[in-house]
C-alpha cells in the first residue's frame, strides 16, 4: 500500500494509485465479536426471563430440591478445563505445530461431551423426577437457559469437528488459523456465559 | 392406519386449511396465482432464468442486492396496502347493523398482517436496501465486509416474506396484532397455524436483519476509504451505522422473546401462560424492548437521506454536521430507555411511568435539533425544487406533526385515556408514512438514477408526491379525532353513526393513497420507457456532494477503479472545486467476491424448515434442517471465494465511461 500522506503543500492526492486492498478477512474478528454481543444479547434476554420467573415454582419442586452442586461443580471442570485445553490449541497452533493442535482440539472436544453428557444426565434425572420443563414458570426459564447454553455448546462441537477435518485436509492455512481463532472466543464465550449460569442459576439458587 | 401415514405426511395441513370458504381470499389467489404464471411464463419465453440466476439471485453485489431488497419492499407494499385498504373500506361501511363485507375471523388476519408486512417486509427491505446500495459507495468501499453474509441475509428475508405470503392461501395468519401478545397468542387462545406462520416468518427474516447489521457495522468501521475518518463520513453512513448498531443490539431480543414464545406453544412450557407462574406482561416488556429500537432502526436512515437531499439540493454543505452526528447518537442510546411508554397502562406505578414519560419526552430534543439543522441548512441556499426535495419538504412538516402527537402521548395520565386508540394509530402512522415513507421516495428518487443511469420521470412522480402527501392528510386526521373521541383500534364494526363520516373521509384519503401508489409504479414504467431522454451519462446529475456520485451511473461491478482518498465531509464536492482529474491510464486488477448460490438454498432450506415447523410436517422440519447445516458446513469447504478482474476489462470499462463524458463537452 502507498502512503496516503495528505499534506497542503504537496500535489492532492485523490486516489491511491495502487491496489488499495482490504487484508483477506480483515472484517471478520470484528463481525465475529459483534455476532458474540448479539448472541450475549438473548442469552441476556434468557437470564431476564429466569431473573423474573425463577422464583414462579407453581406449588412444583425449588432449586434445593432438584440441584446436585457436586455435579455441577463436576460439570464446571469439565468446561472450564476444556476452555484451557483450547488455549493450548491456540498456543501450539501459534507455532504451526499441526498434530499437537488437532490433539488438543480432540482433548477439548472430549471435555465437551463429558459436559453435554453430564448435563444430560442432570436434565434426565430431574425429568423423571417430575420437574419437566413444563411444570412451572421456574422449570421452562431453568431448562430454557442452561438447555440454549447446551445447544451452543453442542452445536460449537459440530463446529469443531468441521474444523479439525479442514486443518487435516488443508493445514494451518491463512483462513483455518481465523476459523480457529472464532470457534476459540466461540467457546470461552461459551464459558463465560455457564459461569454466569453456575453462579445465578446454581449457586444462588440453593440459597433461595 | 392410512389415516396415522397422512397425518405423519401432511402433519396438520388437510384440504379444509385451504380457505375455499372465504370468497375474497379465492379472488386474490386466482389473480396472484394467473399473475404469478404470466410473470413465470414471460421469464421463461424470454429465456430470463439463466441471466436471474447468475446475474442476480446468486449474487453478492452489494448494489443488486440492495436493488432486489427494494424491489421486495415494493411487491410487499402492494400487499400490504391491500390490507390497509380493506380495512378502511370496512370501517366506513360497517354502520347501522351492517356487518360490512369482512367476517372477524378475516379482518382480525388483515390488520395483523397489515402491521407485520409494513414494517417487517416493506419498511425493513426498503431501508435495509438503501443503506446495501448506498453505503459502501458513499465510503469508497468495492463491496460490503461479508458479502456472501449479505446475499443469505437477504435471501432470508425473502424466506420470512414467503412464509406470511403462504399465509394467505395455505392456512391462515395470526389474528393476534402485529405483536402477538399472550395470553391471546398463546396455544389456548389460537391454537390454529396462524401465530406459527407468524413466528417462523419472523425468526427467519430476523436471521437475516441480524446478519445485514453486522455486516454493516463492519463494512463502515472497517472498510472506509483512506483519510475517511468517522467525523468525515456523509451523514447517510452515520444513520446507517447507527441503525446497524440498534438492529445488532435489539433484534435477537426479538429472536429470544419469539423462541420463548415458540416453547410455550410447541413444548407447553410456563413463560406467558396465566398459570403455573408464567407472566404474559413479561412478552409485552421484552418484545418492546425490542419494539422501541425498531422504530429508530426505520427512521435514522431516512434522517440521513434527508440531510444528503437537503443539503444537495440547497447547494449548500449541511448545516451543524456535528450536532446532527451526535444528535444520532443520542437518539441511538436513548431510544433504549422509553420502551415502557408504550403500556404506561400496565400498571407499573407513578415514578416508573414518570421515568419512561420523561425520557420519552426527552427523545423530541435531539430530533427536533436535526429538523432546525435541516432548516438552516435551506437558509439562504439556492433551493431546487426538484423530487427528492419535495418528498423532504412535506416530511418536515407532516412529521413535526407527529412527533408533536408522539410527545402528547409520552405524558402517562393522557395516554391511559389514548392508549390503543386511534389516536395512537394516527400518530404512528403519521411519523412512519410521514417520515419513513416519504424519506424513502426522497431516496429512491435520489439514487434512482445512480442505479439504474436515468432518472425517475419528474411529472408522475408528482403526481405521486400529491395523492401521497394530501392523501395522507385525508386518511389520518380523521383518526386523530376519532381517537380523541374514544375510539379505540381494531374495531370491525360501529354503533354510533356518528362517526361514520369521519371514516368515509379516511377512505377517501386511502383512496388517494391508492391513486399515489399507481402513479409510483407508472412513474418507474414511463421512466423506463423514457430512459434515453432521462438518462444521466455524467454520473452526477444532481450536482452532488458525497462519493457516490463520482463513479458512473450505473457504477461498474468494482465501484471505484482507483480508491478514492478522502479530504474534506463533502468529498466529491471538494474534489470538483480542485478540478479533479479522472485517471485514465494505469488500471490494475481489481480483487473482487465471487457469486455464490448457497445464499438462496440455505433460505429455501429455511423456508421448508419454517413451513415443517408451522405445519407439524416434522420429517420435513428434520430433514430441511439437516440439509440447512450440510449446506452451511460444504460451504465452508469452499475456500475459493473471490477472483480478479482483469486489468483490461477495467480499462475497457473506463474508456467507455470517458467516451461518454466526453459526449457531454
Amino acid at each position: 500500500m502507498t502512503s496516503t500522506a495528505i499534506t497542503a503543500d504537496t500535489e492532492p492526492v485523490f486516489h491511491l494509485e495502487e491496489e488499495h486492498a482490504h487484508a483477506e478477512g480483515g472484517s471478520t474478528m470484528l463481525g465475529f465479536w459483534l455476532y458474540l454481543m448479539s448472541d450475549c444479547l438473548i442469552f441476556a434476554m434468557l437470564f431476564a426471563a429466569y431473573g423474573v420467573l425463577g422464583g414462579n415454582y407453581a406449588a412444583g419442586p425449588a432449586p434445593k430440591d432438584l440441584f446436585d452442586l457436586d455435579l455441577v461443580a463436576v460439570n464446571t471442570a469439565m468446561l472450564l478445563f476444556s476452555s484451557i485445553t483450547y488455549g493450548f490449541a491456540m498456543l501450539t497452533m501459534d507455532k504451526g505445530r499441526v498434530a499437537a493442535t488437532q490433539a488438543w482440539l480432540a482433548v477439548t472436544m472430549l471435555f465437551g461431551l463429558a459436559f453435554l453428557s453430564i448435563e444430560l444426565y442432570e436434565f434426565a434425572h430431574m425429568i423423571h423426577e417430575g420437574a419437566t420443563p413444563q411444570r412451572s414458570a421456574f422449570l421452562s426459564s431453568f431448562f430454557t437457559l442452561v438447555g440454549t447454553h447446551g445447544l451452543h455448546v453442542t452445536f460449537g462441537i459440530v463446529w469443531m469437528v468441521t474444523l479439525m477435518i479442514q486443518v487435516a485436509r488443508y493445514g494451518l492455512i491463512e483462513a483455518n488459523r481465523r476459523r480457529l481463532m472464532c470457534l476459540s472466543m466461540f467457546w470461552h464465550f461459551l464459558d463465560v456465559v455457564w459461569i454466569g449460569v453456575f453462579t445465578f442459576v446454581y449457586l444462588m439458587g440453593m440459597l433461595r | 392406519m392410512p389415516d396415522t401415514l397422512t397425518k405423519f405426511i401432511f402433519g396438520r395441513l388437510t384440504l379444509e386449511s385451504l380457505p375455499l370458504h372465504e370468497p375474497i381470499v379465492v379472488a386474490t389467489f386466482v389473480a396472484v396465482a394467473l399473475g404469478g404464471i404470466a410473470l413465470l411464463g414471460a421469464i421463461t419465453y424470454f429465456k430470463l432464468w439463466t441471466y436471474l440466476w447468475r446475474e442476480w439471485f446468486t449474487s453478492v453485489d452489494h448494489k443488486k442486492i440492495g436493488i432486489m431488497y427494494m424491489v421486495l419492499g415494493l411487491v410487499m407494499l402492494l400487499r400490504g396496502f391491500s390490507d390497509a385498504i380493506m380495512m378502511r373500506l370496512q370501517q366506513a361501511i360497517a354502520f347501522n347493523g351492517s356487518e360490512g363485507y369482512l367476517n372477524s375471523h378475516h379482518y382480525d388476519q388483515i390488520f395483523t398482517a397489515h402491521g407485520v408486512i409494513m414494517i417487517f417486509f416493506v419498511a425493513m427491505p426498503f431501508v435495509t436496501g438503501l443503506m446495501n446500495f448506498v453505503v459502501p459507495l458513499q465510503i469508497g468501499a468495492r463491496d460490503v465486509s461479508f458479502p456472501f453474509l449479505n446475499s443469505f441475509s437477504f435471501w432470508m428475508t425473502v424466506g420470512g416474506a414467503i412464509l406470511v405470503m403462504a399465509s394467505l392461501f395455505v392456512g391462515e395468519f395470526a389474528r393476534t396484532g402485529w405483536l402477538a401478545y399472550p395470553p391471546l397468542s398463546g396455544i389456548g387462545y389460537s391454537p390454529d397455524v396462524g401465530v406459527d406462520y407468524y413466528i417462523w416468518a419472523l425468526q427467519v427474516a430476523g436471521v437475516g436483519t441480524t446478519l445485514s447489521g453486522i455486516n454493516l457495522i463492519c463494512t463502515i468501521i472497517k472498510m472506509r476509504a483512506p483519510g475517511m475518518t468517522m467525523m468525515r463520513m456523509p451523514v447517510f453512513t452515520w444513520t446507517s451505522l447507527c441503525t446497524n448498531v440498534l438492529i445488532v443490539a435489539s433484534f435477537p431480543v426479538l429472536t429470544a422473546v419469539l423462541s420463548l414464545l415458540a416453547l410455550d406453544r410447541y413444548v407447553g412450557t410456563n413463560f406467558f401462560t396465566n398459570d403455573f407462574g408464567g407472566n404474559p406482561m413479561m412478552y409485552v416488556n421484552l418484545i418492546w424492548i425490542w419494539g422501541h429500537p425498531e422504530v429508530y432502526i426505520l427512521i435514522l436512515p431516512l434522517f440521513g437521506v434527508f440531510s444528503e437531499v437537503t443539503s444537495t439540493f440547497s447547494g449548500k454543505r449541511l448545516f451543524g454536521y456535528t450536532s446532527m452526528v451526535y444528535a444520532t447518537v443520542v437518539i441511538t442510546i436513548l431510544s433504549y430507555l422509553v420502551w415502557l411508554h408504550h403500556f404506561f397502562t400496565m400498571g407499573s406505578g407513578a415514578s416508573v411511568n414518570s421515568f419512561f414519560g420523561i425520557t420519552t419526552m426527552i427523545i423530541s430534543i435531539p430530533t427536533g435539533a436535526k429538523i432546525f439543522n435541516w432548516l438552516f441548512t435551506m437558509y439562504r441556499g439556492r433551493i431546487r425544487f426538484e423530487l427528492p426535495m419535495m418528498w423532504t419538504l412535506a416530511f418536515m412538516l407532516t412529521f413535526v406533526v407527529g412527533g408533536m402527537t408522539g410527545v402528547l402521548l409520552a405524558v402517562p395520565p393522557a395516554d391511559f385515556v389514548l392508549h390503543n386508540s386511534l389516536f395512537l394509530i394516527a400518530h404512528f402512522h403519521n411519523v412512519i408514512i410521514g417520515g419513513v415513507l416519504f424519506g424513502l421516495f426522497a431516496g429512491i428518487a435520489y439514487w434512482w438514477p445512480k442505479a439504474f443511469g436515468f432518472k425517475l420521470d419528474p411529472f408522475w412522480g408528482k403526481v405521486s408526491f400529491w395523492c401521497w402527501v394530501v392523501g395522507f392528510w385525508f386518511a389520518f386526521m380523521p383518526l386523530y379525532i376519532l381517537g380523541l373521541m374514544g375510539v379505540t383500534r381494531r374495531m370491525r364494526v360501529f354503533d354510533d353513526p356518528s362517526l361514520q363520516i369521519w371514516f368515509v373521509i379516511a377512505a377517501f384519503g386511502a383512496v388517494l393513497i391508492a391513486c399515489g401508489i399507481a402513479a409510483f409504479l407508472i412513474q418507474i414504467f414511463v421512466s423506463i420507457r423514457r430512459r434515453e431522454a432521462l438518462a444521466d451519462p455524467t454520473g452526477d446529475p444532481w450536482d452532488g456532494r458525497t462519493l457516490e456520485w463520482s463513479t458512473s451511473s450505473p457504477p461498474p461491478a468494482y465501484n471505484f477503479a482507483f480508491t478514492p482518498v478522502i479530504r474534506d465531509n463533502d468529498a466529491w464536492w471538494e474534489m470538483k472545486q480542485a478540478s479533479y482529474i479522472r485517471p485514465l491510464a494505469g488500471f490494475k486488477p481489481i480483487h473482487m467476491p465471487s457469486n455464490t448460490g448457497t445464499g438462496i438454498i440455505l433460505a429455501a432450506f429455511s423456508v421448508a424448515l419454517g413451513f415443517g415447523l408451522i405445519w407439524y410436517i416434522w420429517w420435513l422440519a428434520a430433514l430441511s434442517f439437516v440439509c440447512l447445516i450440510a449446506t452451511a458446513i460444504g460451504h465452508t469447504f469452499n475456500y475459493h471465494r473471490d477472483f480478479h478482474i482483469p486489468a483490461a476489462e477495467v480499462s475497457q470499462t473506463e474508456k467507455t465511461r470517458t467516451t461518454l463524458l466526453a459526449a457531454q463537452g
